[in-house]
Order: C-alpha cells, then structure tokens, then sequence
C-alpha cells in the first residue's frame, strides 16, 4: 500500500529520501562579494597610470634580482643572528646569576621598546656618532686596532646589525617561553643521568622547546622579510632601495612598488613551506602529531572512503 | 681499606632541609649497604621524595651528612673542609646513580631504544652503535624488546616505566632511586613494574624505593623505613615494620593502607 500524498512515510524505513538545506544567504553574500572585487580588479587593472608595461620591464630586470638577493641575504642572517643571539639572551634571562639576567633584561627592554625603523637609522648613521671604532685595553692608552666607522660598517651590515640585533630581542622571548613550556620533571631526568647543564639544556630542552618555538619563529622570518624593506631608508642595497633608486628618477612610483609588492608575495608565499615542514619534524613524538604529519594523504584517503 | 667491611652506599646522618620556613627533613638517619633494598614508606608529605632528591642532590641540603659511596654529595672532603663541587663534577656523581620517577619523565622526542641510549651517548661519550645493541637487551630486560622504535606517547604508562627502568639501567648506577614508581599507574599495570623491580632486586642491585606498595615491601625488602614529618620514626625488617609496628604513627598509617 503506498501512503497518500501528506501522509508521513514509516519512520523505520532505512532508506529515507534527504533534502540537504540550501544556504540560500551564503549565496547571495558570496555573488556581492565577487561582483564587488572583480569591478575594483578591473578599474585597477584597466588604469593607465600603472603602466603594466614598466611592471614587465622591471620585474626580472638584473637591478630587481640583485636587490631580491640582498634581502633574502638580510632576512635569513638576520634571523640566523636573531635565533642565536636570542638563545643566548633567553638562557641568560633564565640563569641564576642576577647580573646576566638584568643585562639581558635590559637588553629586550631596550630594542623591543623602540622603533624598528629608529635603530636602523641609527646604526646607518653610527658613524656620525661614533666616527672611528677602536680597540683597545681599557683605561689606558693601548690601542690594538682603529678604522674609520662609515668604511667599517657600509650600509647593507648596517641594516644587518639593525635587523639582527633587534631580532634577538624578540627571538629571545621566543626561545624563552619555549624553553619554560617544558617540563621540569624532563631537567630532572636529565640531570639524573649524569648530564650536565648545557648538555640538558642541548638534548633535552632545547629540540622539545622548538615545537613551541618554530611556529612563531616562522612568523618572524615573514616579518623580518618584510621589515627589510625598511633598511632602504639608509640606503641598504634590498629590493626596494634599488626600485626606489629608480623611481627616484623616471618617476613611475607605482609600478615599481607594484614589482617589489609581486616579488614579497612570491617570497612570503614560498616562506610557509619549509615552516610547515619544520613544525611536523619538531612535533615528533607528540600524541596526534601523526595526524598533522601528511595532510593532504589524510583528506584524499577520506575522500576516498567516502566515494 | 681492603679488609673492612663494605661501606653503606647511601650514610645519612642527621640529614635536614627546609623550604623557606618549612622544615621538610628534621635529622634523617638511614643506611643502605650493597646490594640491600630499602622500602621508604610514609604518609603524603613526610618529606620521602625531599629525601630522594637530596641522594642525588636535585635538592641540596640543609644540615647533617649524607654520603654516597663514601663522599659527601656535592662536596668534597679536603683538609677537614667540604668544598663544593661543580656542576660538571656534580653531573659525574649522579651518572652512578639512577633513579626512576612517579611521572616516568621519559623524553617524549626521542624512541624508546633512544631514550635507553641517550646517557651512555651523551654522558659517557659511547658510539651510538656500540650501545645500541646493550640498549636493545635491556629493553629485552624489561619485556619490551618488541616496542624499541616506540616513542613515550605510544607506550602504556606501565611500558614507559619499564623503558624508564632500562634507561637508568643503561648508565650501569651503583644505586637505583625510585620515587612511587607505580603510583601513577592504573592497577592492572603496577604488576609488571614491581616484575621488573622484582627481578633487579634478585640480581643484586642496590635500591632506595618510596612506595605505597605494601605488599612489594614485605616481599622484596631488606629494610623497611617508616618516615613522619621529616624523620624516619622506625625502621627494620619489614615484617617486623610491617606486620608488628610499635611506633604508633606506623601503626595508623597502615591501618589506614591495608
Ligand atoms: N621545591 C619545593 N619547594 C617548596 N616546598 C616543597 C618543595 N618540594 C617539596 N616541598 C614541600 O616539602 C614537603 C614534603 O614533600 P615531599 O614531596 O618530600 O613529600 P612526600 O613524602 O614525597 O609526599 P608524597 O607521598 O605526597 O609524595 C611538602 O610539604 C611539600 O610541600
Ligand atoms: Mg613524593
């Protein structure tokens, strides 16, 4: 017997007809969302003013790559130094000894708590201040080695000791909750075998820490591939010190930060691969690690499953 | 030197220690010799893991001696003076002495085979292909042979204290520490770490073991230490400590155990 139209199907039935809900509102945002931007695309594409032409030109032209070269050369020393150094700084904030910890305070106090761009025109202008460097034996008269400042430090080490430096204070906060997200019993255990600080603080708390530390860390090495855009205030050789030296004299301001825009994109879009990788590697170990190891794996199986 | 009778691996005489204005250990007076096992019993806070911790000097203490093997730990006995040590030299002394904790406190980055071998690698500056295949029989040891390229987080809490066990193992201590090594297990678990214990005890191993576990004391015990507020009150035999107790804090504490 089949049931009158109205009538309620048997709720037993197994195989019941379902009626997915349609998100009819989702829909119409999405459909404004689209028109919006692809009208803003095409009125910014279509200006005259942003010349694709010169875009093409500078894109892969030599000056370009030479200016990419310094400061990807700027980003991964400066976070080399920042990583280092900020080890240092942590495990000094860390340490018992009361003047290693207030310098070190002090030191993050200092760089963190002024502009970025302050210190590197600072250390481009070190030589006005501080005309030669020299070094001797304190409180006397010996002198081991003098030169003059502005031939010591040219322009692209400037902006790295800017970079550097001030990185240190950030990665040293980093590395220092890194290091304290660890568990004490894991010191101890340590300890108890026989292992001495540094060896502790190498083996044991150090390569846990980095599952804390390589995330934010990753963010870092973004940030500072951008920051170095600031060093073409003195001059610093990067990428855009080198459009800038150009749109200084043809003018055409626009489609040269258009160029530096398209290759910092490229860059930072590049940037996240290793990170991610980084972060399985450290993650070993962990309870559902497993589960983020292989993304992509996971979902197509699942796909799979389902079809 | 020869012709005197073996010294006490663990001598502490009068032993104390404070946190701040808290008094934890007020005279501990204990000996473990070659080859003893020595059951520390005792309500929560008496101050048992404080002195643990102080044999392998993760806590310094206050007042009294405490010697292991002969020597005051962290220090060092020189024209009637005791220096302290370094860290380094600190380091060498507690590399002859194991000890197994409540939490396991593996290293949850590194295999269990890993875990064994890191000591002798690091400490005693081994090959790692020379301790690998020692690091495998002890896993063997304690029964877990099969799981070596299991990391921590793999392992049930009774396979991580077992590969805990074969990790002090592995610095070959003349002293073995545990603090409530079964405390944190789920019962069906404890059984086969007492097993492990069972059988180190039987070949001969040196242990100071803070336990509830009456019954492992009873059997496995050459001595048995009741600890309250910081001083042990009676110690002996266990079947006299424990199955005729005169001290009347022993008497209430099993009691309420048993
Ligand atoms: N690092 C520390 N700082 C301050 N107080 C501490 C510290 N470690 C232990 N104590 C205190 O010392 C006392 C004894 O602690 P201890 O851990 O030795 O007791 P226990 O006998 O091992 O107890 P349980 O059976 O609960 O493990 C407690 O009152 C505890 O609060
Ligand atoms: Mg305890």
């Amino acid at each position: 017997m089949t049931p009158a139209p109205g009538v309620t199907a048997d709720p037993a039935d197994p195989a019941l007809p379902v009626v997915p809900l349609r998100h009819r509102g989702r829909f119409v945002a999405g459909l404004i969302v689209l028109v919006l931007t692809a009208s803003f695309l095409v009125n910014v594409a279509g200006n005259p003013n942003l010349d694709w032409p010169t875009v093409g030109e500078y894109l892969f032209a030599p000056l370009t790559f030479r200016g990419l070269v310094v400061t990807l050369w700027l980003t991964f020393a400066g976070m080399a130094i920042g990583i280092v150094g900020g080890v240092v700084v942590a495990v000094m904030r860390l340490s018992a000894n009361p003047v290693l910890r207030t310098v070190a305070g002090l030191y993050v106090w200092v760089f963190r708590g002024t502009p970025i761009l302050i210190q590197i025109i600072f250390w481009g202008f070190l030589g006005a201040f501080v005309p030669t460097i020299t070094l001797g034996i304190p409180f006397t008269d010996v002198v081991l080695y003098s030169a003059q400042t502005s031939t010591l430090i040219p322009a692209t080490v400037a902006a790295l000791l800017a970079l550097g430096l001030n990185e240190i204070a950030y990665g040293s906060e980093i590395v220092r909750a890194g290091i304290q997200a660890v568990d004490h019993g894991q010191t101890e255990a340590a300890k108890s075998l026989g292992m001495t600080p540094a060896q502790t603080l190498r083996r044991v708390v150090l390569p846990q820490a980095m599952r804390v530390i390589v995330p934010p860390m990753g963010n870092e090495t973004l940030t500072m591939l951008k920051t170095t855009a600031l060093v073409s205030v003195i001059a610093g050789q990067d990428l855009l010190s080198n459009l800038q030296a150009v749109y200084a004299q043809n003018f055409k301001v626009i489609p040269l930060l258009i160029v530096a825009s398209i290759w910092f994109l490229v860059l930072t879009t590049l940037f996240t691969i290793p990170q991610r990788r980084l972060e399985q590697r450290f993650g070993r170990g962990v309870a559902g690690s497993a589960v983020a190891r292989r993304p992509f794996a996971r979902a197509l199986e699942t796909w799979k499953a389902r079809r | 030197m020869s012709s005197a009778p073996p010294a006490p691996v663990i001598d502490a005489r009068g032993v104390t220690k404070s946190f701040g204005t808290n008094t934890v250990l007020r005279g501990i007076d204990l000996e473990v010799h070659p080859g003893q096992v020595v059951c520390l019993l005792g309500p929560s806070g008496s101050g048992k893991s404080t002195f643990l911790r102080c044999v392998n000097h993760l806590e310094r203490i206050d007042g009294g001696r405490l010697l292991v093997d002969g020597q005051d730990v962290g220090y060092e006995l020189r024209h009637g003076k005791l220096y302290e040590l370094t860290e380094r030299r600190i380091a060498r002394r507690r590399a002859e002495i194991g000890m197994v904790f409540q939490r396991f406190n593996l290293f949850p980055h590194r295999t269990a085979l890993e875990n064994v071998v890191e000591g002798p690698v690091v400490v005693r500056r081994r090959s790692r292909a020379q301790v690998l295949e020692r690091g495998r029989e002890l896993l063997d040891r304690v029964g877990l042979a099969d799981r070596a390229s299991a990391y921590p987080s793999q392992l049930s809490g009774g396979q991580q204290q077992r590969v805990a066990i074969a990790r002090a193992l592995a610095m070959e201590p003349r002293l073995l520490l545990f603090d409530e090594p079964t405390s944190a297990l789920d019962p069906e678990l404890v059984g086969e770490v007492l097993d492990v214990m069972r059988d180190l005890a039987r070949d001969g191993m040196t242990m100071l073991v803070v336990t509830h576990e009456v019954g492992f004391a009873r059997e496995v015990a050459d001595v048995a230490a009741f600890m309250a507020d910081g001083v042990i009150v009676e110690t002996g035999p266990p079947r006299q400590v424990l199955d005729d107790p005169q001290h009347e804090r022993t008497q209430s504490f099993l009691a309420r155990v048993l």
